[in-house]
């Protein structure tokens, strides 16, 4: 957002009437098929354009000048939730309030259920969608965070093929996926979370809903003894892009020293971006403090679930 | 079905629903929904802030959902249903939170109030009984240089009470 004030202050320095778009024409495809069709003709002069929550502000500002702007916000298949047997599926085009709202994702991605208060505002989340963020690909984005995190993956439909990356890979750095021009995303894969696996999710940011400063997010499993059985931890705002902590030297140990432990290997580990909101010693401190908090939350969810779970 | 295809740099026939009346007029694929609401419905009500999705000023609820009108085009509110500030209540009337707005004097200057007016309507239809937490939460997604904000959370809060009377 800093870059979209300052981008403002040279266009008012300009002479101002600039905060309106470079004309575009609007295509409105009402299947995937058309709008991958449209997208196999028209490639890199085209932006695909859902909630509008980024594209929006982008166009108004014209950081970007596409010549085409696809609308796939009236394409029915891509607002669809679905449970199957191990994964939770979400149209691209899921409404980040209905994704909050709806019991399937609470049961099944408890962590992005978490996640959502933090993403921007009420009134923004009720348009934006959880495909436009991933698309976008911000650092400090909470969804692709979470999508890290739960080990989901990115379903990528071009004219010709359909094909899935895993978010991991997905993310190449600021603003920059594996998408290829002629691809959309049409739907995100979330494995289902385990009955008794603990999750938490934490963020610092000058003000809530702003961009984070720096996030954390956790999915473990512990045993009656509290040992790790499995821990899956995440960090965004960090570096250029959400990623996952190498914690296999972690599993099988107690909780109660580990924690301080993984903040430790976090802190030593990291390459972190600096910029006006934070260096980079201080994104350190950050990312070392949100593991701790994360790793505690998520100790006392997984512990709640001891109860529930058969 | 075909595609609809805009040509950029032309005006394109938009049709929809302004405060329960059928409406229409003519919008480049560029428009930004804020603008053709003020200069061609003059919904002077939509007051245009920072057009890009960041102070609030020009939130509309655009099919029952608080939305920003900034951060849309016009073509993509074909068909829609929008209440503007305008549709809050009957010309020359406040409604209860209107009301409370001017009881716990919630505004000065009153560029940021129509949008907050509308968020604080679709909230108050979720959430009849929020806290004021949530209240403030919600008002994290718009900015008001007057007030400090501390009037505003007491006229929503005021108004969610005096609803769930009237209601009850």
């Amino acid at each position: 957002m800093e870059a979209l004030a300052l981008s403002r202050a040279a266009a008012i320095a300009r002479g101002g009437r600039v905060l309106k778009p470079a004309p575009f024409d609007y295509y409105r495809p009402s299947s995937i098929s058309e709008a991958v069709g449209l997208l196999d003709e028209l490639r890199e002069e085209a932006a695909i354009l859902a909630g509008g929550m980024t594209l929006g502000p982008m166009l108004n500002l014209r950081m970007v000048r596409p010549r085409a702007v696809i609308d796939i916000s009236r394409i029915p298949k891509l607002n669809a939730i679905v449970a199957t047997s191990n994964i939770v599926v979400t149209g691209a085009g899921v409404v980040q309030c209905d994704a909050l709202e709806s019991d399937v994702v609470m049961r099944n991605i408890p962590l992005l259920s978490m996640a959502l208060p933090w993403v921007g505002h009420f009134q923004t989340r009720n348009r934006g969608t959880l495909g436009g963020s991933v698309a976008h690909a911000d650092p400090s984005a909470e969804i692709p965070l979470c999508l890290v995190v739960t080990g989901g993956s990115v379903v990528l439909q071009s004219k010709r093929r359909e094909r899935r990356v895993r978010a991991q890979e997905f993310f190449l750095g600021a603003l920059t996926t594996e998408r290829r021009p002629d691809e959309m995303i049409v739907a995100l894969e979330w494995p289902r979370a385990p009955a008794d696996a603990g999750h938490a999710f934490e963020e610092i940011a000058q003000r809530h809903g702003d961009f984070a400063i720096a996030a954390a997010a956790c999915q473990l499993r512990i045993d009656r003894s509290e040992r790790l059985t499995a821990l899956s931890l995440g960090l965004g705002g960090v570096e250029s892009r959400p990623i996952a902590v190498d914690v296999k030297n972690f599993l099988g140990r107690p909780m109660r020293g580990a924690v301080s432990a993984l903040a430790d290997h976090v802190a030593a580990s990291v390459n972190p971006m600096e910029d006006h909101s934070a260096s980079a010693d201080f994104r350190i401190a950050l990312a070392k403090t949100l593991v701790e908090r994360v790793l505690e939350k998520a100790l006392v969810d997984a512990k709640s679930r001891w109860d529930r779970v058969p | 079905m075909k595609v609809l295809h805009l040509a950029a740099g032309q005006r394109h026939p938009v049709a929809l629903t302004l405060n329960g009346q059928r409406r229409s007029a003519q919008a480049e694929p560029r428009m930004l929904l804020c603008d053709f609401l003020r200069h061609e419905l003059q919904a002077y009500g939509v007051h245009v802030g920072c057009e890009h999705g960041v102070c609030g000023a020009c939130t509309v609820m655009v099919d029952g959902r608080a939305v920003r009108s900034c951060t849309q085009y016009a073509v993509q509110a074909d068909g829609t249903e929008i209440v503007s500030v305008e549709g809050l209540a009957a010309p020359g009337t406040l409604n209860e939170l209107q009301r409370a707005f001017v009881k716990h004097h919630a505004l000065q200057c009153g560029f940021c109030t129509p949008g907050i007016l509308c968020s604080a309507t679709h909230f108050l239809q979720k959430n009849p009984s929020p806290d004021e937490a949530q209240v403030r939460d919600m008002l994290s997604g718009h900015i008001c240089r007057c007030t400090g904000y501390a009037a505003i959370v007491a006229a929503i809060l005021d108004a969610a009470s005096n609803l769930r009377e009237k209601g009850s």
